[in-house]
Formats: C-alpha cells, structure tokens, sequence
C-alpha cells in the first residue's frame, strides 16, 4: 500500500469493520440502536414469529420432498428466516418484490400458495403465481438478472408518479433480492448504477449468506457489500440478517425513503446459509462444521421465541403454531402430488401472445405424432 | 392518398412519432437517443417533442437497457429501444434471450413482453469494427423472439409502428446502410401485415430471396439481368422469425431456381434454413441446388475489403448464372 492511497479505504475483507444494525441479540435481548427501531409490539412480533416458524416448516417440507423423489431439487433457505421475513413484511401491497429462487419467506409475506413454490422443483412449471397479483415476480434462476427488471419496474412508478405524495395508499417501491455471490454480476452492479443515476425508488436487498454455492464472500468481494453503494452513490446499510427487527425496521426506513421519492438503498442482511445451496450440493466440501455450529448459535427463530417467553407469551401460542405448521406440511404433501402436470402440446401456445404458422405447424405434428403412438399402443 | 418522398432512416423516425402519438404507454430509450436523436439521427426531435420521460437517455449499458426495460413492461409500458450497432448488442444478449424471450412463456402468458429492440445492423459504410454485424440468426433461432426487417422507407414507416404495437418482443433489425436511400411512403394505406413476405419484382426465371440492405442489391442484380435477358424474381422476407415462405414456396415452383442472399456469414445463417425449407416444400419442382450467396465465415474484415465480403451484383449474377446452369 503507498501513501497515495485515498484514506476513506474501509476494509479490505468482506467480513469486515462495517457497521452492524442489531435490534435483537442471539440471547433474544431488545438492544436500541441510535437511528433504527422496531415500531411493532409484542403481538406484532407474534406475527413475525409466526412467519419465521412457518417459513422453516415449508423449508422442511420442500426438504423431505426432495428427499421422497416428489421434486427433483429444493433449494434451502434455512438461516436466512429472519432476512426474509423481517424484510418481506416491511412492504405494502402497492409495493413490489423480485426474488431469486430462494425467496420462499418473500413468496409467504406476498400471499403466494407456497404450494406453487413446489412447481418450478418438480418441474411442472417454470413460473407458478401470477406476479401482478401478489406483487411477486417469479423466480428468477439467472443470477442477478432480476435486479435490472426491479430497477426498470421503479422507474416505471417514477414514470406513473406513484412516488413522493406522502400517501401510504399511492406511494410505492420496489425491492429487488440476490445473494452475495450476485454481487459480482454485471446486471448486478449495472442496476445499482442505473437506480442511482434515475434516483429510482428501489431497495437493494442482498442476503449475504456467505457461499455461493461453495465460494465464500471472500471470492466475490474485497471489502464489506454495504460498503459497495457509496461508491454508486448511495446508502449501504449492514444489518443483522439474523435479527427479523433489525430487518424489518431497517427495510421498512429503506422502503419509506424510496416511497418518498429518495431514492435507493443498498441492505446487506448478513446472515448464514444453514443449509446447502441446493439439496443436489454437498456443504460437507468446503466449509468446516465448527463454522456451521458457531451460525446455529445465531438462529433466527430462536432469539424470537426466547425473547416472547420472557416477555410471557404462553405456551399455547407455540403449540397452536406448530398444529399450524403441521396443517401446512399436510397441505404441502398433498398439493405437491397434485399439482398438474405440464402438456407439453399446450407449450406451443405460450411463446407468443399472437401465435405463428410454424409453431402451428409443430403443435399440430407433435400432437399427430403423440395420437398415432396412442393409436397403436405405445411400448410399455 | 397522401405520400411523402423521404429517406429510410426519417421513415423509420416518423414511423416512431406516430407510434408515441398513437399510445401514450410507448418510449424510447438508448444511448444519445435524447437530445442528439441518436447516432443515425433516427430519434431526431422525438425528445424535444415528448419530453425526457417518454426518450430516455440511458446509461451506457446495453444490460441495463434490456434488463430495465422489462422491469417497465411490469407497469404497462412499451419500451422501444435503441441498441446504437449491431456489434454492441452482445452485453444485453443474456437479457434478450434468457429474459425478454421466456417470459410469456415462463409465466403461461400472465406476463407480456411488448418491447422492441431496435438495432441498426450490416455492413457497407465504411465503419470501424463491431460496427457492421449482421446477429439475425442469432435472435431469429431464439425461442420466444420476434424478428423483422425493412428494406425500404414505407415498410420502416409502417412496420416500425407494427412492431411497437405487437404485445410480443420484436428484434427489429434496420439495415443502416440504406438509412438515406429515398423512397416514398403511404402514409394513409392500409399497411402489409408484419410477419409476411412479399415479391417486389417479378420474374420466371429464377428466384431471389433477400432482406434488409440486401434486397436493393437484388434490385438492382435483376435490372443487370434483365439486360442479358434473365427474368429475375426478387422476393423480400422482411419477416424473419417467423418466416412468411409460402411466397418463396410459389415462387421457386414457378421459377424452378431459388438464390438466398444476405450479408450474415454462410454456416448456420438464415439461408441454410430457408434452404431447407424450400427443398421440403418444392423438393420436386427444384432444377437445381438452392445456392446461397452470403458473407463468408469470417469476423467482418477491415473495412477498405468489405465490398470483397458482402454479397454484391457480381456475386449474385455468377450465383444466378450457376443455378441456370445446372
């Protein structure tokens, strides 16, 4: 290092000296924080806890799905509860959320079936929810793409005037997941600087969950990923991804800020992929359990229901919770095993909206093609 | 009926003033397409009239451009956007093929994807590197895109308009050489439908099949020919994906003979489809091999060789010359 060398350098590791916005420790204490707070009360953080329990539940399930062979792939979001719920619950109807593949707590807080999660694994869908209904884009496999589409859909609201009116029914903004490992796309960075250079009302919210498939944060960044927007020109914000208040107060302060018509924000959830990036990885390769059992110290669930035992929630709220839980594994079962399976001669109509001659001409060969194998019997 | 003389290229800007008229949802967006009116000219004027909302300068990110605009479609607009050379078009290829293509398709048509991407596209102006490539193939063989070219100011005119109305992704290649080429448009007529092809001269002795920039060159190969007695038919695509070839299929039953010209390399370009096509459809009424006459399997050369490179008069004729031959 010489001495030119400009001094506002921060950190020269990921994991690095960057401010951390806590509002909940592991032990499940209430700390304050001098500018972020959780708004909510006591039921309030019922609810998120609710969300939390049920999000691991689905993680569990699409799990042992996998496991049964009635999907082909799940990828975990296990660890990263509180990111997303905390986050997910910060939005308004009139808002808008592009997720990656992972986003199965997201998905819960904008209505979506979580069944329908489920299709897109078991592959009988490639989409599976309509995005205008719930506010939920589908998700997104290309690493980092949907960042671009979320800067482009907060512009739009800049182009409607849905921005700035100091009106919690009309205001609205967009909040665009990805992971650390995103953070080294192009689309990524590109959308960083577009939502900056057109002030769009758009929260970047990245869930660094440390790998990236079996790369470490390490690999994809020099200094801290909050540290990354300063230089875009706007705010990066570290909170404790563990932490649903810390998420949800500091995506709620980020939301309002785009609502308001000032622009973006960069959150940098740190937090940990419990799991594996999907349920095809093998974790065991390239990352030691020690580091696995000093994260599970950390939980997200379970600083929520310390905290709500010794502010003397009753047991009956827990056990309700987990017949709730039981009902959604139930339903998960038996709506993936019924979820319809794909035609492939009904393909030829989505391409387009106006269809063409040759895809006409396809459909009607396949399904020529598939009705004489019928006709003399197909092969066992 | 009320015509108008201009240039290909105002054609195509007149063509997107009507569009932005007609719906209020259209914008346009790319690089110096604002107060410069883009590096053809093409956007002149549209900013000042439609304000910086409606023509968005953007960032210089191919990307982001794609990528953005779909993020639009989202809120119900129309993006019609300005790649400034064909050559610059590959940083947003991930967006176009991966993205624009598969959303209707992904999401069983809950989601629409009415952009249109522009891209001034070819050779023989004498430019710098990545500055003259012909990608059509490239969009054409892309699952889920749309693709079309004009070859003369009235179908600039009305195909531009078509395509921002067409609620599918449309890769509307514009042949940049011919941007100044004069001609005149209908601004009144009811216009020929988008995704079909069209004779633009006839002939029995042998069918030129062409698109873009090509097909003046095929013009003008057939006025050669004709002095020599040769009874050229001249057909433009100007669809490309889909193909509209029952014109083609007619035609080379008439002329037995079929030459597929364009300036995209030879292997795997659009000729060796088309060629395909016609040898399943007029297998019997062929007199001969269907020749293609291309740019070759090179990058584009430097530009003082270029004319070497592209399908010419000389090159087209030879062609026609082997085909009567065989």
């Amino acid at each position: 290092m010489t001495a030119s060398m400009p001094d506002t350098y921060v950190a020269d590791d990921p994991a690095g000296d960057f401010p951390l916005v806590q509002l909940l420790t592991p032990e499940g204490q209430r700390v304050n924080h001098a500018e972020f707070a959780y708004e909510g009360d006591d039921d309030s953080i019922r609810e998120l806890y609710r969300d939390l329990f049920l999000m691991r539940r689905i993680d569990f399930e699409a799990h042992a799905l996998q496991r049964h062979g009635e999907i082909g792939l799940w990828a975990p979001a296990q660890g990263q509860e509180a990111a997303q719920i905390g986050s997910g619950r910060a939005l308004r109807p009139q808002d808008f959320a592009f997720p990656t593949y992972r986003e199965h707590g997201v998905a819960l807080c904008r209505g979506v079936d979580p069944a329908l999660l489920l299709g897109l694994f078991r592959g009988v869908e490639l989409g599976g929810w309509d995005p205008a209904e719930h506010g939920f884009a589908l998700y997104s496999i290309v690493i980092g793409a949907q960042t671009l589409h979320a800067t482009g859909y907060a512009m739009g609201l800049t182009l409607d005037d849905a921005v700035g009116h100091n009106d919690p029914e009309r205001d609205a903004a967009v909040i665009a997941y990805f992971g650390d490992g995103a953070t080294s796309q192009g689309s990524v960075n590109e959308a960083f600087d577009w939502a900056a250079v057109f002030n769009a009302p758009v929260v970047f919210f990245c869930q660094n969950n440390q790998y990236a498939i079996s790369a470490g944060t390490d690999r994809q960044t020099r200094g801290p990923i909050a540290q990354r927007a300063g230089g875009f020109g706007f705010r990066g914000i570290r909170v404790d991804g563990n932490d649903v208040l810390a998420c949800h107060a500091v995506t709620t302060a980020a939301m309002q800020k785009a609502r308001d018509g000032e622009g973006p924000t960069l959150i940098e959830a740190y937090t940990y992929r419990m799991g594996a990036h999907t349920t095809s990885d093998d974790p065991t390769r390239y990352r030691d359990s020690a580091e696995v059992e000093t994260w599970k110290l950390k939980d997200p669930i379970e600083r929520v229901k310390r905290y709500l035992q010794v502010q003397g929630t009753p047991q009956e709220f827990f056990d309700t919770l987990e017949a709730e839980a039981e009902e959604l594994g139930k339903h998960l079962r038996a709506a993936c095993k019924a979820l319809p399976e794909p035609d492939l001669a009904a393909l030829f109509d989505s391409v387009f909206v106006d269809g063409t001659p040759e895809l006409a001409e396809q459909k009607a060969a396949y399904i020529a093609f598939r009705d004489s194998l019928e006709t003399e019997g197909s092969p066992a | 009926m009320t015509t108008a003389k201009m240039p290909l290229g105002k054609g195509l800007n007149a063509g997107l003033r009507a569009a932005m008229e007609a719906d209020e949802k259209v914008l346009i967006m790319g690089e110096d397409v604002g107060q410069l009116g883009g590096v053809f000219r093409i956007t002149d004027g549209l900013q000042k009239d439609f304000g910086e909302s409606r023509v968005i300068d953007a960032p210089l990110s191919e990307n982001g451009i794609l990528g953005t605009a779909i993020g639009m479609t989202f809120r119900g607009y129309r993006p019609v956007l300005e790649i400034q050379f064909d050559g610059f078009v590959y940083p947003a290829y991930d967006q176009i093929v991966s993205q624009v293509a598969r959303f209707h398709f992904r999401s069983k048509g809950t989601v629409k994807m009415p952009i249109v991407i522009r891209i001034p596209f070819g050779g023989g102006i004498g430019a710098v590197e990545h500055h003259s490539e012909s990608p059509e193939a490239q969009f054409a063989l892309t699952a889920g895109l749309k693709v079309v070219t004009c070859s003369n100011a009235n179908d600039a005119y009305w195909m531009i308009q078509q395509a921002i109305a067409s609620d599918d992704p449309v890769v509307f290649m514009e042949p940049k050489r011919r941007y100044w080429d004069q001609g005149e448009v209908d601004l009144l007529s009811d216009p020929f439908p988008l995704h079909a092809s069209r004779v633009v001269r006839d002939g029995s002795d042998a069918t030129l099949i062409a698109y873009g920039p090509m097909v003046k060159t095929c013009l003008e190969s057939a006025d050669a020919a004709a002095e020599e007695g040769i009874n050229l038919e001249v057909i433009d695509l100007r669809t490309l994906s889909p193909l509209d070839l029952d014109p083609v299929f007619e035609s080379v039953r008439k002329t037995g003979h079929a030459i597929v010209i364009h300036e995209a390399a030879q292997t795997l370009g659009l000729g060796a489809e088309i060629s395909a096509r016609i040898t399943e459809k007029c297998f019997y009424n062929l007199e001969a091999p269907v020749i293609r006459v291309t740019g070759y399997d090179l990058p584009y050369p430097p530009s003082r060789i270029e004319e070497e490179f592209l399908p010419g008069l000389d090159r087209i004729l030879d062609a026609v010359d082997r085909s009567l031959a065989f």
